[in-house]
């Protein structure tokens, strides 16, 4: 289907009106811009339509949740941060930075590692899931590292950072700031020779591919710092955080673990894609999907393991044994060895005996790892030796729902229109 | 933050001061950072300071007689950048003021990445509403919890003490030091402060514990407390180091240009080189 829309896509461009513009009739320049502005309108007016089945289960939960959500939003505006979430004084941060953009850039992080292993390292066999995985990245870049603005007292003040007037060389959240905004363009580079092979450029296609290993090593480039710089944010916060957590590698850590975040997310999606929109895919990709988990799998193994050598190393090193006597230590220990360890044997079992139900089984686990581990930095273990306690509220939840099922949406437009999962 | 750093963060804003601000730039070398010295055993608990703290930028002013909020531990608020607490300890009733510590190396500053959080050249740490994006990173980051917020506000400002600074320049003392009736409070240069902290420990070695909060925790404040009962008895952090704060991230900062460079050149160095294997397999 998806060959078939783009095929019609493609002829609606050449032989609809613009063929006679091309040979013979010479039509001053003018009059062939305005045509070509309006065939594109026309093309993406045509486009915006919904296409499929609106009344399907994801539709009837997400529509309800995303209005609510954005009304709810609208009123978070109106009334401040404190009418929509549960923040305080102790907690300055919450659900919408622990989760949504602190977990959500970690898994994000399945872009760079994979453009890394197609256009650096050039292994052909990833090839058919680049589009996909960049695609992925770039919106989890726009919606979740987004969601930070939701989260500013004063967003209208956001553009202080970036235009000049107030640059704060010293902060970390300077670099991560301009990270993240320098990325999602990098992303929206390597996107977009996708994006003109859907509009019908065929030049312009071959100029935006001619750039993408520059993006690629540029954007990786800006991956492992604002991956790590996300880390980093907390070495500010050394009084707060319970010692099991802190230690003066945890930029380190948050780079690595983005790795087999990254790995983990693109198994898991994944599987969910080639199920879904199985009519998209060709038969040839299907068969080479299987080989590629196994490949991913590998790679989330041995990143699993470096990250948890070096974690045992910390703690041994900072002879923390003293701290495991309590429920922290339990909860600690459940965290790296019940959600990095297993998992990293999972994995590395199913790529061995080639079982895709354990390899997808250690993603879940190391998701969840992945998710706690980003939580108990900002929300879990923060301000663990005070009585105040945060937990999201109602509210938070929502919006954060309404966010994840808006990128879903936009995803499934992206797939359903523009040639993702082609070569 | 050290004498650079802070030229570099002054910087800006001196040069938009033109000539004036060179000249300015130029003094500062023998200009020394203000802070204040809270003696303890001085302090009565009468709140004056609350209340001409209140008075003085706008916020709560407490009715002392009356709310009985001595009852209770409180923290400053976005409403209050001042509240005095009643400890009991060792030595009997003791009451502390509490209020931004003014660090000499801010972590607030350190954190904030428009400068809305600005070590001044005078010493006192101000707010700039107008940079503000409202991160809140300045709170997560400040070792004593001093920055609070509007959360109830469509346009919430951080609220902390910002040691009177429009006072000090029309070369008024901090509206609370001026109102303390007892001399609990003392405002100088954290120099004259610490010798005269120094002394009346000397002269009084059993009536005060032998520190100084402030003198050395996280790389030394700006705001100075002396003692009769030990520190940890009357609410402070006796665990937090004396480290100055942005240390914990200039490693990273400094990692950040290896990084920038090296990793592109890495990167693109293996792509050259594995381009080539591909083009001479052909």
């Amino acid at each position: 289907m998806a060959v078939a829309v783009a095929v019609t896509g493609k002829n609606g461009l050449e032989t609809g009106t613009a063929a006679p513009f091309k040979k013979g009739y010479k039509m001053d320049k003018k009059t062939i811009f305005f045509s070509e502005v309006k065939r594109f309108f026309k093309f993406i007016l045509q486009e915006m339509k919904p296409r499929g089945k609106m009344l399907t289960p994801f539709n009837i939960i997400s529509l309800p949740i995303m209005f609510v959500g954005f009304i709810l939003l609208i009123l978070r505006f109106v009334k401040g941060l404190g009418y929509a979430t549960n923040l305080s004084q102790e907690f300055p941060w919450g659900f919408w930075i622990g989760f949504d953009v602190i977990t959500g850039v970690a898994f994000a992080g399945g872009a760079y590692v994979i453009t890394f292993v197609v256009y650096v390292m050039k292994v052909e066999k990833y090839h058919p899931i680049v589009k996909v995985t960049v695609l992925n990245g770039l919106l989890a870049y726009m919606f979740y590292a987004g969601a930070l603005v939701l989260d500013l007292g004063k967003p209208w003040n956001i553009f202080n950072p970036i235009i000049g007037n107030s640059f704060g060389y010293n902060s970390v959240l300077f670099l991560v700031a301009w990270h993240f905004l320098l990325y999602m363009a990098t992303e929206f580079l390597e996107f977009s020779p996708t994006i003109a092979q859907w509009l019908g450029w065929e030049k312009m296609q071959k100029i935006l591919k001619s750039l993408t290993v520059g993006a690629v090593i540029f954007g990786i480039t800006l991956s492992i710092l604002h991956q790590s710089g996300l880390g980093a944010l907390f070495l500010m916060a050394k009084s707060k955080i319970h010692p099991l957590w802190y230690s003066e590698f945890i930029p380190v850590f948050f780079f690595v673990s983005s790795i087999f975040a990254g790995l983990s997310m693109v198994i898991f999606e994944g599987t969910i894609t080639h199920r879904v929109f199985k009519d998209k895919i060709d038969s040839k990709h299907h068969a080479a999907f299987d080989e590629i988990i196994f490949g991913l799998a590998k790679g989330a193994a041995i990143t699993m393991f470096v990250y948890y050598f070096f974690k045992a190393l910390v703690f041994i090193h900072g002879g923390q044994w003293s701290y495991l006597s309590d429920s922290w230590g339990i909860w600690y220990l459940f965290e790296v060895i019940g959600l990095v360890l297993i998992p990293c044997f999972m994995f590395a079992y199913g790529a061995k005996n080639r079982s895709l139900g354990i390899i997808r089984t250690a993603a879940i686990l190391t998701m969840i790892g992945v998710i706690l581990n980003r939580l108990n930095f900002s929300i879990i273990t923060f301000n663990w030796n005070i009585p105040a306690t945060y937990y999201p509220s109602w509210i938070e939840i929502i919006i954060t729902l309404m966010i994840i099922f808006t990128e879903i949406w936009v995803f499934r437009w992206v797939v359903s229109r523009m040639p993702v999962f082609e070569d | 933050m050290d004498r650079r750093n802070f030229l570099k963060v002054t910087g800006g804003i001196a040069a938009s001061l033109a000539a004036t601000g060179l000249q300015a730039k130029e003094k500062q070398n023998d200009e020394e950072f203000v802070g204040v010295l809270t003696d303890t055993t001085r302090c009565i608990g009468c709140r004056a300071c609350e209340k001409a703290c209140g008075e003085a930028h706008d916020l709560l002013v407490p009715d002392v007689e009356n709310d009985n909020a001595l009852d209770n531990l409180r923290t400053p608020s976005e409403k209050q950048w001042t509240v005095v607490n009643r400890y009991e300890t060792d030595v009997g009733e003791v009451f502390v003021k509490q209020q931004c510590m003014h660090c000499w190396q801010p972590a607030c500053t350190a954190a904030c990445l428009t400068n809305a959080m600005l070590k001044t050249k005078e010493g006192p740490v101000i707010w700039r509403e107008g940079k503000c994006i409202g991160c809140r990173y300045c709170m997560a980051s400040c070792p004593f919890n001093i920055p609070k917020y509007e959360y109830g506000s469509w346009n919430p400002k951080v609220q902390k003490c910002n040691m009177c600074y429009d006072r000090l320049q029309q070369g008024k003392k901090p509206a609370c030091v001026e109102a303390c009736p007892t001399g609990a409070l003392m405002f100088g240069s954290k120099r004259e402060l610490m010798e005269i902290a120094r002394v009346r420990i000397y002269n009084h070695p059993d009536k005060y514990v032998h520190k100084i909060y402030g003198e050395h925790e996280v790389g030394g404040t700006g705001w100075l407390y002396i003692s009769g009962a030990p520190f940890e008895q009357i609410g402070f952090r006796t665990d937090l180091g004396t480290t100055p704060y942005p240390e914990y991230t200039k490693e990273f900062l400094y990692a950040v240009p290896l990084i920038f460079f090296g990793a592109p050149a890495l990167l693109s160095g293996l792509h050259f080189l594995t381009k080539k294997d591909e083009d001479s397999e052909e």
